[in-house]
């Protein structure tokens, strides 16, 4: 195991102060490493296979947009979900700007590129060409789906203290406890509804966290967004419960492009979970969401992931091509948002939840395990933007390569000139299991307040012949072993999930690391 | 005739393609102590490994049988359950995972090899705190991480703990006495010998004959270069202590040969 530990104080550098749009470079660097291995293992003679339990199809009359996408495509979106004008307009202005941008190729990824003339951009069961229902009247095959995926969408089996909204391809299938929520105030429902029922909250913030010409994905998902949930809370109020939504594409060749906005008022607090889950299929499949939070004064946004998307089979054909935008900011004085991710799914992630920190005291917190089996790759990490005075920021990424999976670490803290006192702590620890696996870490830190401090540890190690040993050597099996060692790795990022999530992250790792031993 | 505990038949090994263990006999009886001593470098290490498996070490020639069992036909894992046990020279650290926890997984994977039911939480806290108590194990330490924060004399004294949790046939003490003062040393040899029993065998591999003041061993072996090279009763670790092991390298020199 090998540690390196920097201790970076002050750091002057001369970037400018561009915040929104925060591109990563792949160059030019303050920090970098990259760590590939070389060693052999015994490990290395045992095939990591995956069983993806996921991966049916739903077999459902569907309601589709042709293959392409033009203006026309646009205009019916909108047309089918009845969108006033102005949101219309707005889509159409992000397009005409996605068609004069560059797909990225700054990642650490290597990948065919998505044909954009072959992805069907909207996709709807029949039964819900006009919108969602009650739940009692949702067809039984997609109630079945959820039931199937473990996520009982009906009120008396409900998973207790959770609500969920389902989402399936492009339109919300329907929203659990509504009505309860409602009685404090508090509005959950899918994006698509809440353009109707409260125009006025998804006017004010639409596209402010991230903006329509963010970069290629995020100008992608604002022109042809189709569904995702919408969650306000009103001041003051604690949300009783967790609210989560359920995400599964099902269509072959389509595209999800989700939006979420989540909206906490002063003093407002809400615990948000996100799961998904894609049918096993050879093609890759596009999946490119944006979500946007906002915290006002002393308001806390918990937004935890599980992505479990179809990551291809062990030879790398098919899988999800997972290319999201999060941004939250943290507005208000005292607010707080923290972002945690378990990332076991998906051929291609590329992903990096970040969090601006423009209230003073306020506290951004990113919490990841991102596990790359067989031919995954993941470029993930986060952003952190110090605007405000005291400003706190903590950063625990843990990456988990097997296979040939490729992990990235991609992380940027910028510490702004008035950021003063800002704080932040990054950890970044890699795990190898075998040598045909690789680990790199890009951590650029910018510092331009001199009372700021910024700190960041580092470690990549492999999974020790001697853990597996001692752990042999005291009757457990090597199968056990693993699992116990690598939930330890990961540790400090599931203790930041609810309950019920991180049985379940822990479930997910143990079958995506599911070993033939001997 | 009894059966052997442990039948050790000209075992060589290697690590890496170099030959460390070059025709190792040795045969332990039930009940019995046997003490391997050598200057460092000699392979004992790497015997105690071979015995309990590792896989990193290839064993090119010989054979190892345990209780009349063919032991290198079993993993590492099969070994433990069979009733080998292993008190490790460095004892590993595995971070985020809690000792107790840890030690759980190990005596119920035992117990399932042995076919009796696995212990339940309070069980198997109740029994810790009766292992815990004889080798002076302050039970916090057991809510760390395995092997995390614990000082050298912890980890030593941990190790002798999860033995004794375990319940093996054969215990396998590799320097178990190296880096602990006389009072820890004396605790540790008390756990050991009150595992003693006509059933249980060990073999104490120590650096120092100081630790045979307490654990009396029934019989000493020079391991040098990766044989043994002399046997004897516990005056043989007298001789080694006044004499050096020079004494007793084959060539009966004194070089550095
Ligand atoms: N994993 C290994 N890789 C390479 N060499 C090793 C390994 N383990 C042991 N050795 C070598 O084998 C010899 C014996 O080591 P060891 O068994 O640890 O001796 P002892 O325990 O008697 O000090 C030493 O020369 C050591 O360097
Ligand atoms: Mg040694």
């Amino acid at each position: 195991m090998s540690t390196q530990k920097n201790n970076l104080d002050v750091r002057k550098t001369t970037i400018d102060d561009q915040i929104t749009s925060m591109p990563m470079p792949s160059s030019g660097t303050l920090l970098s490493s990259s760590n590939p291995v070389e060693e052999d293992t015994a490990l290395l003679k045992e095939t990591f296979k995956e069983k993806y339990k996921w991966g049916f199809v739903t077999d459902i009359e569907a309601d589709s947009a042709p293959p392409g996408l033009d203006e026309s495509t646009i205009a019916f979106i909108s047309a089918k979900k009845k969108e006033p004008q102005w949101l219309l307009e707005w889509r159409l202005k992000a397009y005409r700007h996605w068609l004069t941008m560059e797909e990225p190729d700054w990642a650490h990824l290597k990948y065919n590129k998505p044909n954009y003339d072959e992805i069907i951009f909207y996709s709807a069961p029949k039964s819900l060409e006009d919108g969602p229902k009650s739940l009692d009247e949702v067809d039984p095959a997609l109630l079945e789906t959820y039931e199937k995926l473990g996520i009982p969408l009906h009120e008396r089996a409900a998973l207790a203290g959770v609500a969920v909204d389902a989402v399936f391809d492009s339109v919300s299938v329907g929203t659990t406890f509504k009505d309860k929520l409602e009685e404090v105030g508090i509005i959950f429902c899918p994006i698509s509804e809440a353009v109707h029922e409260h125009p006025e909250l998804v006017k004010k913030y639409l596209g402010t966290i991230v903006p329509y010409s963010d970069n290629y994905y995020a100008t992608l998902n604002s022109a042809v967004f189709t569904d995702g949930s919408f969650v306000y809370i009103p001041k003051g109020v604690k949300c009783p419960m967790d609210l989560s939504t359920y995400f599964r594409i099902n269509a072959k060749s389509t595209g999800q492009f989700e939006r979420t906005l989540i909206i906490a008022e002063e003093g407002a607090s809400v615990s948000y979970l996100e799961g998904c889950t894609a049918p096993m299929r050879d093609e890759n499949q596009l999946h490119a969401a944006v979500v946007e939070l906002i915290a006002l004064d002393d308001a806390d946004i918990k937004y935890s992931t599980v992505q479990n998307w179809y990551p291809g089979d062990e030879n790398g054909v098919g899988g999800i091509y997972n290319f999201v935008t999060k941004r939250g900011k943290c507005q208000g004085d005292r607010s707080r948002i923290t972002w945690t991710q378990v990332e076991t799914g998906s051929a291609v992630t590329w992903k990096y939840p970040s969090c601006i920190l423009l209230g003073d005291d306020s506290v951004g917190e990113f919490y990841s395990v991102a596990l790359t089996n067989n031919y995954q790759q993941a470029d993930t990490g986060t952003k952190m933007i110090h605007i405000g005075k005291n400003t706190r920021s903590t950063i625990i990424s843990k990456g988990i390569s097997a296979g040939f999976g490729q992990n990235i670490y991609r992380g940027l803290v910028k510490i702004m000139k008035s950021a003063e006192h800002a704080r932040n702590y990054t950890q970044c620890d890699s795990m190898l299991m075998g040598d045909r696996c690789g680990a790199h870490t890009f951590p650029y830190i910018e510092i331009k307040n001199k009372t700021a401090k910024a700190e960041h540890e580092a470690s990549t190690s492999k999974i020790g012949e001697d853990q597996l040993f001692y752990c042999n050597s005291r009757g457990i099996s090597t199968e056990d072993s693993i699992n116990m060692i690598v939930n330890g790795f990961c540790k400090e990022v599931f203790r930041e999930l609810p309950m019920e999530f991180a049985v379940e992250a822990r479930r997910l790792l143990e079958v995506s690391l599911e070993s033939s031993v001997g | 005739m009894t059966t052997p505990l442990l039948e050790i038949k000209n075992l060589h090994a290697s690590v890496e393609g170099t030959e460390i263990l070059k025709g190792v006999n040795l045969t332990v009886l039930p009940g019995e102590v046997h003490s391997i001593m050598g200057p460092n470098g000699s392979g004992k290490s790497t015997l105690s490994s071979v015995i309990a498996g590792h896989e990193a070490y290839d064993v090119t020639e010989g054979s190892i049988m345990f209780n009349g069992i063919d032991l290198l036909e079993l993993e590492a894992d099969q070994r433990a359950c069979a009733g080998v046990f292993l008190a490790f020279q460095y004892p590993i650290e595995i971070p985020g995972v809690s000792t107790k926890f840890f030690l759980k997984a190990a005596v119920n994977a035992i117990r399932k090899y042995r076919g009796q039911d696995e212990l339940d939480a309070m069980d198997f806290l109740d029994l810790v705190e009766e292992k815990a108590k004889s080798v002076n194990l302050n039970i916090e330490l057991l809510d760390r991480n395995v092997n995390q924060g614990f000082s050298g004399g912890e980890k030593k004294r941990a190790e002798v703990f999860q033995m004794a949790l375990l319940d093996p046939l054969l215990g396998v003490l590799d320097e178990t006495d190296s880096g602990l003062d006389i009072d820890a040393l004396k605790i540790v040899a008390e756990g050991v010998n009150k595992l003693r029993s006509p059933e249980r065998g060990f073999v104490v591999i120590t650096h120092y004959q100081r630790l045979l003041d307490y654990i009396i061993p029934d019989f000493v072996h020079v391991l040098m270069d990766g044989q043994i090279v002399k046997s004897g009763d516990k005056s043989l670790a007298l001789v080694l202590e006044e004499k050096g092991y020079a004494a007793f390298k084959p060539c009966g020199c004194s070089c550095g040969c």
